[in-house]
């Protein structure tokens, strides 16, 4: 039956987009762990946003205010490409003592979503998903920050190759208990 | 259990005459109890902005030391202080970071207080208590001195403690660069949103020294400055407006404030800066015409960083903010981060300065990584039983500063170390030690408030009271 075709092949477009976009979040993940920055950088888009806004405890019924806002507030990040060219420049330098010696980094992306599909599955053209991410990193000797939270992230498909035009972090974190954030969420 | 050290227990931790200062002040855990007692519940803190409570009701939760204080302003409009902790058993009674509320209601037993700090709930205050409790009695412990200087909201727990100006004295002059707008507005600025809040592990005084004038760390900012961040994307700030400036470290050893200034030239004109937008170069451009209008000679001063003791340090420039570091115990520091832009600014302005301050400043900045780096090692390396035993050396320029430095017919206040060629020195972390030892030795604020009478604490002169002048 046509329709059921149709039910089908949509069900394997979206089984295929899923599978998709689940390996470039492994792949990114796993370029960031192996300090391949540049090659990080290639998948962000011209125009991409990067946003990790700070957090604060409000009363129930005032949970707009939680989050700082993008383009209003200090956030902890609220930037665009240019900026995060220069902090990988910064680590590159091997003069960041921030960020030298090199932190190991442990990427766990998890719990990924497919909120939106543009402009359908089969020839998805910008996909918007969440996902939940664990960020270990040990540094020096006994260092160790474990990082929790979630992730809104819009990917574009650009020259056929998926990359970030939209990132929003939201940390699980009020004081911020690591003393820097040298890394890339 | 607190040890009660004899003022003497201190002595020889400080060795101001030789510039050396015992590492045991940075990690040992009795002093660090003793310094809460004897500098945190003595000293003027920073505890807020009056842009943060604009509104009756409006509360925002600080910190003075280790404890939670609230900040707030109550329905008739004033604004008070209040320790954070239920006055019958001690739960916080607020444990949000701000808001807005007519009451704060302790969420173990019940007692409410008014935003002015009065008990007004208990329940069963019939029947439990008979109608016999006081409660006028039971308000929240309301911090006693409280100011409000240009927006800043500064408290001290010490009653006997000087006002705020005489406690700040001749510093006002380089204070003013900060809460004053950038053309020299009395008082014209305003908290952008979102305090940063993030812990560092090294003891409270590594930063404050940091900020009250260290001028040698620049291989700290090697990797920055080669990056290039700055307003103009050059190095990690815009200094053209330094060019054929005097570098002036100034400090107030009686009160153990300092900053580092650049004085430009007698016949200096303002220069254009931020030339990587237009509207912003325009409106600094138009400000410091203004501001040289305003304030005369005093426009020659450009403002650099600065602490005001204990913990409050402050960049009045360039990122514009405050910074506060609160005590976490001997090893860990709670930082929080204030950013200031001027009230009147076009928005352009505003966002330009948002974006630069991001960028630079805190756990996120390609600047203050590194020095958090620095604190964070330097504390852990000097913890150790062979360690603690050394003392930091801060003899750089030890005996160069002058208490009445003159440049041009403009008098400078303070104790001015001129590093121009020099390019550093340590008289300011000098002042900061010196004061710390007086705060840790004196019993009370007549024995701290030496200006009075001549003498600090510590028996060296004092000067340095007034303000700027020709």
């Amino acid at each position: 039956m046509v329709t059921d075709n149709v039910t089908a092949n949509d069900a394997v477009a979206r089984l295929l987009l899923r599978q998709d976009v689940e390996a470039f979040l492994y792949h990114e993940a796993n370029l960031l762990d192996e300090r391949q920055y540049d090659d990080w950088l290639d998948l962000l888009t011209d125009d991409v946003r990067y946003w990790v806004p700070m957090r604060r405890n409000v009363k129930f019924g005032e949970l707009e205010r939680e989050f700082t806002r993008e383009g209003q507030d200090i956030n902890w990040f609220d930037e665009g490409k240019p900026t995060l060219i220069q902090r990988v420049q910064q680590i590159q330098t091997g003069v960041h003592w921030a960020e030298e010696p090199l932190s190991r980094l442990a990427h766990l992306v998890t719990n990924v979503e497919i909120t939106d599909v543009q402009p359908d599955a089969a020839d998805a053209g910008e996909v918007s998903l969440r996902c939940r991410f664990i960020i270990y990193r040990n540094r020096v000797q006994t260092e160790t920050d474990i990082l929790v939270g979630r992730r809104e992230d819009t990917l574009r498909r650009e020259d056929g190759q998926w990359r970030i035009a939209r990132r929003k972090v939201l940390l699980d974190q009020n004081v911020l208990l690591a003393k820097n954030l040298t890394f890339f969420f | 259990m607190t040890i009660t050290f004899q003022p003497s227990a201190f002595s020889g931790l400080v060795d101001r005459d030789n510039g050396l200062v015992s590492r045991e002040i940075f990690v040992n855990h009795d002093i660090y109890a003793e310094e809460q007692e004897r500098i945190f519940t003595r000293a003027w803190l920073f505890v807020g902005h009056e842009s943060q409570v604009a509104k009756p009701g409006d509360f925002f939760i600080s910190s003075m030391g280790e404890e939670s204080v609230i900040l707030c302003r109550d329905r008739q409009g004033e604004v008070h202080v209040f320790l954070n902790s239920c006055t019958h058993r001690g739960m916080k009674v607020c444990r949000y970071d701000e808001g807005n509320t007519p009451i704060f209601t302790c969420p173990y037993h019940g007692w409410s207080f008014a935003t002015d700090g009065s008990l007004v709930g208990v329940p069963y205050y019939k029947d439990a208590y008979h109608e016999e409790l006081d409660k006028s009695e039971w308000g929240l412990l309301r911090v006693p001195r409280m100011t409000n200087y240009k927006g800043g909201i500064w408290a001290s727990w010490d009653p006997q403690a000087p006002d705020f100006l005489e406690y700040i004295g001749g510093f006002r002059t380089y204070l003013d660069i900060l809460f004053d707008g950038w053309d020299g507005a009395e008082g014209g600025t305003e908290i952008i949103g979102g305090i940063e809040k993030w812990l560092v592990p090294s003891n409270w005084k590594f930063p404050a020294e940091n900020f009250i004038g260290d001028r040698y760390h620049n291989i700290s900012h090697r990797s920055v400055d080669l990056v290039g961040i700055g307003p103009s994307g050059q190095g990690r700030r815009d200094n053209r407006e330094r060019d054929g400036a005097k570098s002036l470290d100034v400090s107030f050893p009686e009160r153990g404030h300092g900053t580092v200034i650049f004085l430009r030239p007698a016949d200096a004109q303002p220069v254009q800066s931020y030339q990587n937008d237009p509207i912003v170069a325009e409106y600094f451009y138009a400000c410091e015409i203004a501001r040289k209008e305003r304030q005369g000679e005093l426009w020659r001063i450009l403002g650099g960083p600065g602490t005001i003791f204990p913990n409050m340090s402050y960049l009045p420039r360039q990122p514009r903010s405050i910074a506060v570091w609160h005590p976490r115990g001997p090893d860990q520091t709670e930082v929080w981060r204030w950013f200031l832009v001027d009230r009147s600014a076009p928005p352009e302005v505003k966002e330009f300065l948002r974006q630069y301050y991001i960028r630079y400043s805190g756990p996120s900045g390609l600047t203050e990584q590194d020095d958090m780096e620095n604190w964070n090692y330097a504390h852990a390396a000097s913890r150790g039983a062979m360690a603690r035993r050394l003392r930091y050396n801060y003899q750089m320029g030890q005996g160069y500063a002058v208490d009445d430095f003159e440049d041009g017919g403009l008098h400078l206040p303070g104790t001015v170390l001129d590093t121009t060629k020099a390019r550093a020195g340590e008289q300011n972390q000098r002042t900061f030690y010196t004061r710390w030892a007086d705060f840790m030795a004196a019993r009370d604020w007549d024995e701290l408030a030496g200006w009075r009478n001549g003498k600090s604490a510590n028996g060296h002169a004092a000067q340095g009271n007034g303000a700027a002048g020709r």
